[in-house]
């Protein structure tokens, strides 16, 4: 986890390939995308994935609630107790959970994350959401897919795809999270 | 963090924040109708019991069955005759099985140390004679922690049999190195040996009066006096006890209203503690309890998770 | 088989080099380096920059035979000690059973007879069964073939005042003497096991403070003195012991005392670790301690070094530390860790070795034949050292059948080099001879 700093961020190196402008748009497509896909905001729940699918999440809701005039609740749901690569490096604290107040049973969950890769994250996600509730849908948005899936697992709505080398590194960065906006490619 | 948790030294500052925002995650799993988490599918963990503890045992079994460990029970027998089997051969025959982790309770101080340097598994000391109980010390930090905030520069006085008390011994570790200001209280013939130059080594005090140490008190930690120790060897009589060292009726009152009240368990009501005072709102007690199992699941969790070294 | 030596040039108590004549079990010549012929057929002996001293006598040896023969023997202890430089070691009573009748001395006294390599004297018990109850038969012990002089419940204490007095006034009739393991049991328990203070406070093992054994000196030399009898410390730990064994003897009254090895090198802070290596009693103290009885083995308060070596099999000392058996090896390394602490610091000389390691303990015990002066006459019983060789200890390269070394590892300077019994050589070149 990284965190804002005293000294102000540096730019990762590469390429941008979403700027800040970028990402809104495509946050606000993803937002339209959901209610349409959705039928309107009704039982919907926003999941980010920390760190930085909570910022996604909340940011999607605010969209929501500019466009149809209801509150969507937001929670986040930490997945590291669910990875499956947990013995592949030292043990890393969870990240807080914390289900909206209504709870997720029957309802619509829209999971958020940044970057859609081997989808092994979502797959620990579902996992977690297990054991917490029983939606009725689940769906899953993210902001940027770089391809590379390792399971059988595909986004509803995505922000760009952006075809890549598994040799490459994307890098999402979030003003919330960061102090800093745009995805990066190297 | 170090491979084994054997002593509250094995931890530093930050080893012991990081156990306490894992902790307070697993924290919220009590709260939640699964009550599993997968990350430690596929590990063992036995808890063997030299001592009988039903307490630490059944915290520590929960904590480890709620993070998907296979978790099983073995006693031991204490053996302290110059025949028959010896402790190596006791815990290398359950090493033998294929064990992740070894929760173990021992009569005898340091026997967690020893069985570390025997077996290859992670030893997890729960509790060893009169020396430590690090998991114990953990809880009580995590419970003040969170009724107290930042724990520096409080005042936390530690009242008992200190000779006889792991919890004393692991807890003055915890607390001091998080920044806390600890006075213990006891009778002269409850000081462990050495308590002055120990004292002024690690930078904590000591009194015989417990009316002049408790004014000043943001916590306050109760230790278990052990049956044994009641019959005249130690001090006169229950009664002396009580008036002098236990945390009584009029004492309560002298307390401030958000003063913590602890005690490891279980309680001699009426000894140490008036029921007046295990009760009170203040009282933390129950708090610890639950405390005590989010924290083994983050120590189990910290131990065992990660790639194996 | 032969039993003509001549020591060439070896330095008798660290002196002038001389020839020394071993022959007919007694030193037949003594003259200056180089002018002793060899007769003929006589071992011949380059003993150039090797100090000879009188065969060592060690006070105090758990030999565990009758009993633990999978711990030691009287054969394997013998070995041992002859290797670490002794001719006669005197056998501890608290076997399995326990030495305590004439005949059960004579047996240990026969093992080492047919061991054959250093004189095995034994102990006898001060009370039936070291239960601190009844009388033993000293008598019958002492009229024994076993000759028994010296008497101690040695692994426990003669708790019991009466019985103390008693033991010591029965022994006065054939000049024995008792040795104590100094031990008030109220104050130092079956479990005490770490020198009382700010250590045993943290590690939470069971205090065995100074005090336990100050207070059964002191009562025992009031009594020593009161029945005009001899009582002798064993394996003396603390200062306070030493004030007050120094205070008898300006009193007159006949108290000696001996210390370990262990006790003149070693210190509590070895037990941070829980190895019960370490483990032994009376315990490690520090090195304020260990400081003064450097002092009073050098200006004679304390008499005689003495081994305590208390081999343990191994399984005997994986326990947790208060389970496990008290005691350490200590035979084999007994000369070299007096001449590090002692010669090395220039406490003794190598003459001051020979009183405290042969000449004052054959006193104490009344052995005749041992700690004479190497002189034409005396029994041919010598050990040579080198007193430079640098050696680091290694536990397995032992004739013990025991391992709970505590030297293990650590350098300590000075060598045996080879040991003569009556003319008899055990050991040659550092090794068992023939």
């Amino acid at each position: 986890m990284s965190t804002p700093s005293g000294s102000p961020p540096q730019e990762p190196a590469g390429r941008v390939v979403l700027d800040a402008r970028d990402i809104a748009r495509a946050l606000t497509r993803i937002s339209h995308e959901i209610l349409e896909r959705n039928k309107g905001a009704e039982g919907l729940v926003l999941l980010g994935i920390p760190t930085r699918g909570v910022g996604l999440a909340e940011r999607i809701a605010a969209r929501l609630a500019e466009t149809e005039g209801v509150e969507v609740p937001v929670g986040s749901l930490d997945i590291t107790l669910y990875r499956d690569d947990l013995r592949r490096q030292p043990a890393r604290g969870p990240q807080p959970t914390s289900l909206p107040a209504g709870g997720i049973d029957g309802r619509t969950v829209v999971l958020v994350d940044d970057v859609l890769y081997s989808g092994r994250t979502v797959r620990a996600a579902l996992d977690a959401m297990n054991d917490l509730g029983r939606p009725d849908v689940v769906r899953l948005a993210v902001l940027v897919d770089r391809g590379h899936r390792e399971l059988p697992i595909r986004a509803d709505h995505v922000g760009k795809n952006l075809p890549s080398a598994r040799t490459e590194r994307v890098m999402v960065r979030l003003q919330e999270t960061d102090g800093q906006e745009g995805v990066w490619i190297s | 963090m170090e491979r084994h948790l054997l002593s509250i030294d094995d931890l530093s500052v930050d080893d012991i924040t990081t156990l306490f925002a894992t902790a307070a995650e697993m924290h919220d799993v009590q709260r939640r109708e699964v009550k599993k988490l997968p990350a430690l599918r596929g590990r063992t963990v036995i808890n063997l019991f030299f001592e009988d503890s039903t307490r630490t045992r059944s915290s520590f079994e929960i904590a480890g069955k709620w993070l998907s460990a296979d978790t099983i029970n073995i006693t031991g027998k204490g053996s302290s005759t110059s025949k028959g089997e010896s402790l190596r051969d006791t815990v290398l025959t359950i090493a033998s099985m294929g064990v992740d982790a070894l929760v173990m309770r021992h009569h005898a101080s340091g026997a967690a140390h020893q069985v570390a340097q025997w077996i290859d598994a992670a030893v997890i000391n729960a509790g060893d004679g009169t020396h430590e109980h690090p998991t114990q010390a953990l809880l009580d930090a995590y419970t003040l922690t969170r009724r107290l905030g930042s724990l520096e520069g409080r005042h936390v006085v530690i009242v008992g049999d200190l000779t006889h008390s792991r919890v004393f011994r692991s807890n003055i570790g915890c607390l001091t190195r998080l920044g806390a200001r600890v006075t213990v209280v006891a009778p002269p013939t409850l000081m462990p040996s050495g308590v002055a130059a120990w004292s002024a080594a690690d930078g904590f005090a000591t009194s015989y009066d417990l009316d002049e140490v408790l004014p000043t008190a943001d916590a306050v930690m109760m230790l278990r006096v052990q049956r044994e120790r009641m019959s005249g060897g130690f001090f006169p009589s229950p009664r002396e006890y009580a008036v002098g060292y236990g945390l009584t009726r009029d004492r309560l009152a002298t307390l401030g209203p958000d003063v913590p009240i602890c005690h490891p368990g279980p309680m001699n009501r009426g000894l140490e503690i008036a029921a007046d005072a295990a009760d009170a709102a203040q009282s933390a007690i129950l708090e610890q309890v639950s405390a005590g199992v989010a924290i083994r699941m983050s120590v189990l969790y910290h131990l065992l998770a990660g790639e194996a070294s | 088989m032969t039993d003509v030596t001549l020591l060439r040039a070896a330095r008798p108590l660290g002196g002038l080099p001389a020839d020394l004549l071993l022959a007919d079990g007694v030193i037949a010549e003594v003259g200056a380096a180089g002018t002793v012929d060899a007769p003929d057929g006589a071992r011949v002996v380059d003993a150039e920059g090797l100090v000879a001293l009188p065969g060592l006598v060690d006070l105090h040896t758990h030999l565990r035979e009758p009993g633990r023969e999978d711990a030691e023997t009287v054969l394997s202890g013998s070995r041992a000690a002859a290797l670490g430089g002794f001719a006669a070691v005197l056998a501890m009573a608290n076997t399995s059973p326990v030495t305590d009748t004439a005949e059960a001395a004579e047996r240990v006294h026969d093992l080492g007879r047919a061991a054959g390599l250093v004189d095995v004297v034994a102990v006898g018990a001060v009370t039936k069964g070291l239960a601190g109850e009844e009388l033993a038969e000293l008598g019958l012990m002492a009229r024994s073939r076993a000759g028994v002089r010296v008497f101690s419940d040695d692994g426990r204490c003669v708790a019991d005042a009466r019985v103390m007095r008693r033991a010591l006034e029965y022994v006065k009739a054939f000049g024995g003497v008792i040795s104590q393991h100094a031990q008030e049991p109220s104050l130092a328990g079956p479990s005490s096991c770490c020198h009382e203070g700010e250590l045993s406070g943290r590690l939470g093992l069971p205090g065995w403070p100074g005090v336990a054994e100050e207070v059964i000196v002191a009562r025992d030399v009031m009594l020593a003195r009161h029945t005009g009898s001899r009582v002798h410390v064993a394996h003396v730990s603390t200062a306070g012991s030493v004030e007050v064994v120094r205070w008898a003897k300006a009193q007159g009254i006949a108290v000696t005392a001996e210390v370990t090895p262990h006790h003149l090198l070693l210190t509590t802070d070895l037990l941070a670790g829980y190895d019960p290596t370490f483990k032994v009693n009376p315990p490690l103290r520090p090195s304020e301690d260990v400081e003064t009885l450097r002092a009073a083995l050098a200006d004679g308060t304390i008499d005689a070094v003495a081994t305590d070596h208390a081999p343990h099999a191994r399984h005997d000392k994986e326990h947790a530390f208060v389970d496990a058996a008290f005691g350490m090896l200590g035979l084999e390394t007994a000369l070299p860790v007096v001449a590090t602490v002692m010669v090395g610091t220039g406490l003794l000389d190598w003459a001051g070795v020979a009183r405290v390691m042969s000449t004052s303990p054959a006193r104490i015990a009344g052995l005749d034949d041992h700690g004479r002066d190497l002189v034409v006459g005396a029994p041919a019983t010598v050990t040579l050292v080198d007193p430079d060789a640098s050696v680091v200890v290694d536990r397995d390269a032992s004739a013990s059948l025991s391992r709970n070394n505590p030297w293990h590892g650590r350098t300590l300077t000075g060598a045996v080099r080879a040991t003569f019994l009556r003319g008899r050589a055990t050991v040659l070149d550092g090794a068992l001879a023939g």
